[in-house]
């Protein structure tokens, strides 16, 4: 299985104040990477330097077997990388409909971003119902619907999310985690995402990639971390 | 009773002028977060060159167009070779540059042009029309009315119902998530600067001609006054930009009506201070929750 995602030796920060050390993983097509990891261990930052909002120092990322480095950010996703940052990334001055249609503007296939825009409401009927209401309106869930609905117009083929759970309820961060699931068997979909919500990531999660300190300290396979408590411990502490 | 309709014509067709000059403040405020200290100097700039072109042309109408699309130009230039070069960490480095370039180019200008007052042509009738023996607008102020109006209904459907405004709008308020998204959020910039100077331009064609002349310094008071506008309606509100360049125009043409035009510059800075007093964020300003 080939692998759309290689991170070798990447080190990246901000200023003189390095975050991210010597960072090598890599994530197989069309599968669910779990970066994990205590607050401060540099899961954003690594998220935020491979969709190049920061440059790294050092190392490099290939992305579908091509170097990144130079590419710009607003190329990315016209390559297929799509990246929803934390904090639920949505424009909350414009309003749900404006949020998709902004998510489609740069492709070319407009009758597809259509359909795409159609496709990501009826996955999230609440969005549906809000067509007409600004952002900031919205529930916490509502807006991750959104801004994961929006990345998906995209059609991409690697999706960077950060902390789709924080502060929903169980029964949402399920749902967006089984849909997760369904889209990566479903048409190749291959997500890298940032947990805090450790159980619920690794419940859906094919691989995890444990962080500490700037430094992956272990990359294996979800079920081991999820079954050999030993590794819990050590790497999750429970 | 004459006298107060008259003052009320008078307040809103000078006061559309100041709407359309708030307009441009606020288009790059929205568009840059910034106050663009140089925009009086800017529109000076392209009437010089839109009146240049009426002279050697002999059409008002050519040299309109000119002007503007000189301020397009003007605008995307400065924004392309300066404003993107300052840190824009501390505001204050924003209005030190933008004063800087007021003089400079006051001083080309005057190198150019020379620093006396140029008649400015109108290209309609000026003289109030009287309908039913009261001095109302005049045909001019009828055309620079109604010019201002169709350039915030245009801007309007711009941003509302374009792909590019939704950039622009979008690019604005988040430009990291729109960068995500594939929006070039360095051009759309440059886009609000060129259209913002571009209204700028068209503003400083309208009010030139009202027995201003054209001068280096021509716009200062307009600027100040212009300034009051859009903090009168909110920095961030184009609706709030055109009545508060109305309200601001009404007010001013009483005051210069009842009280004396030597009151008029006072009157500016005593509305600027009460609204910053009262309502900080203007009037149009909306308290929204900001996600963070």
């Amino acid at each position: 299985m080939t692998a759309i995602l290689e991170v070798e030796a990447l080190s990246s920060g901000y200023g003189p104040v390095p975050v991210l050390r010597d960072v090598t993983f890599s994530v197989p097509t069309g599968s669910i990477a779990a970066v994990l990891g205590a607050n401060g261990a540099g899961k954003t930052t690594l998220l935020r330097t491979l969709s190049g909002l920061l440059r790294p120092t050092g190392g490099r990322v290939r992305y579908d077997g091509a170097d990144l480095r130079g590419v710009r950010v607003e190329h990315l996703v016209r390559r297929g990388l799509a990246h929803v940052p934390e904090g639920r990334g949505i424009v909350a001055e414009l309003t749900v409909e404006e949020n998709l249609r902004l998510g489609g503007l740069w492709r070319r296939d407009r009758a597809d971003a259509r359909r795409a825009q159609d496709e990501v409401y009826q996955l999230f009927e609440p969005l549906a119902r809000r067509r007409r209401h600004a952002g900031h309106q919205l529930s916490g869930g509502e807006r991750q619907m959104l801004a994961l609905g929006r990345a998906l117009i995209a059609r991409p083929r690697l999706l960077l999310l950060d902390e789709p759970s924080l502060g929903l309820a169980p029964r949402v961060t399920a749902q967006i985690m089984a849909l997760l699931r369904r889209l990566c068997d479903s048409d190749g979909l291959t997500v890298l995402l940032v947990e805090q919500n450790v159980r619920s990531a690794l419940s859906v999660a094919d691989q995890g990639v444990v962080m500490s300190l700037g430094r992956v300290v272990t990359a294996t396979p979800a079920a081991q971390l999820r079954d050999d408590v030993t590794l819990r411990h050590a790497y999750l502490g429970f | 009773m004459d006298r107060f309709l008259f003052l009320t014509f008078d307040g809103l067709s000078t006061g559309a002028v100041y709407a359309a000059f708030a307009l441009a403040l606020v288009l790059i405020w929205r568009a840059a977060r910034l106050v663009n200290f140089a925009q009086g100097a800017m529109a000076v700039a392209t009437a010089y060159v839109g009146y240049a072109v009426v002279s050697v042309t002999g059409s008002y109408w050519l040299g309109l167009g000119a002007a503007v699309l000189a301020g397009l130009a003007l605008g995307a230039l400065v924004e392309r070779v300066l404003m993107r070069f300052v840190g824009h960490a501390n505001p204050l480095n924003d209005v030190i540059v933008a004063l800087g370039l007021v003089l400079l180019i006051q001083a080309v200008l005057g190198i150019v042009f020379g620093n006396e007052y140029r008649p400015a042509a109108a290209p309609f009738d000026t003289d109030a029309l009287t309908v039913g023996g009261i001095a109302a607008m005049s045909p001019y102020d009828l055309w620079v009315l109604g010019a201002v109006l169709v350039v915030v209904a245009l801007l309007g459907l711009l941003f509302t119902r374009t792909p590019i405004g939704l950039r622009m709008r979008a690019s604005a308020f988040a430009p990291e998530v729109s960068r995500l998204l594939g929006v070039n959020v360095g051009r759309m910039l440059t886009v609000g600067w060129a259209l913002a100077a571009a209204v700028g331009a068209l503003a400083g064609m309208l009010v030139v001609p009202t027995g201003l002349g054209l001068h280096p310094h021509a716009m200062d008071l307009v600027f100040v006054v212009a300034f009051t506008a859009a903090v009168v309606g909110g920095l961030d509100s184009p609706a709030g930009a055109v009545v508060g360049g109305l309200l601001v125009g009404l007010i001013l043409s009483y005051v210069t009506g009842y009280l004396g035009p030597d009151t008029t510059p006072l009157a500016v800075l005593v509305l600027l201070l009460a609204v910053l007093l009262v309502r900080p964020g203007g009037l149009f300003s909306s308290v929204r929750a900001r996600h963070v």
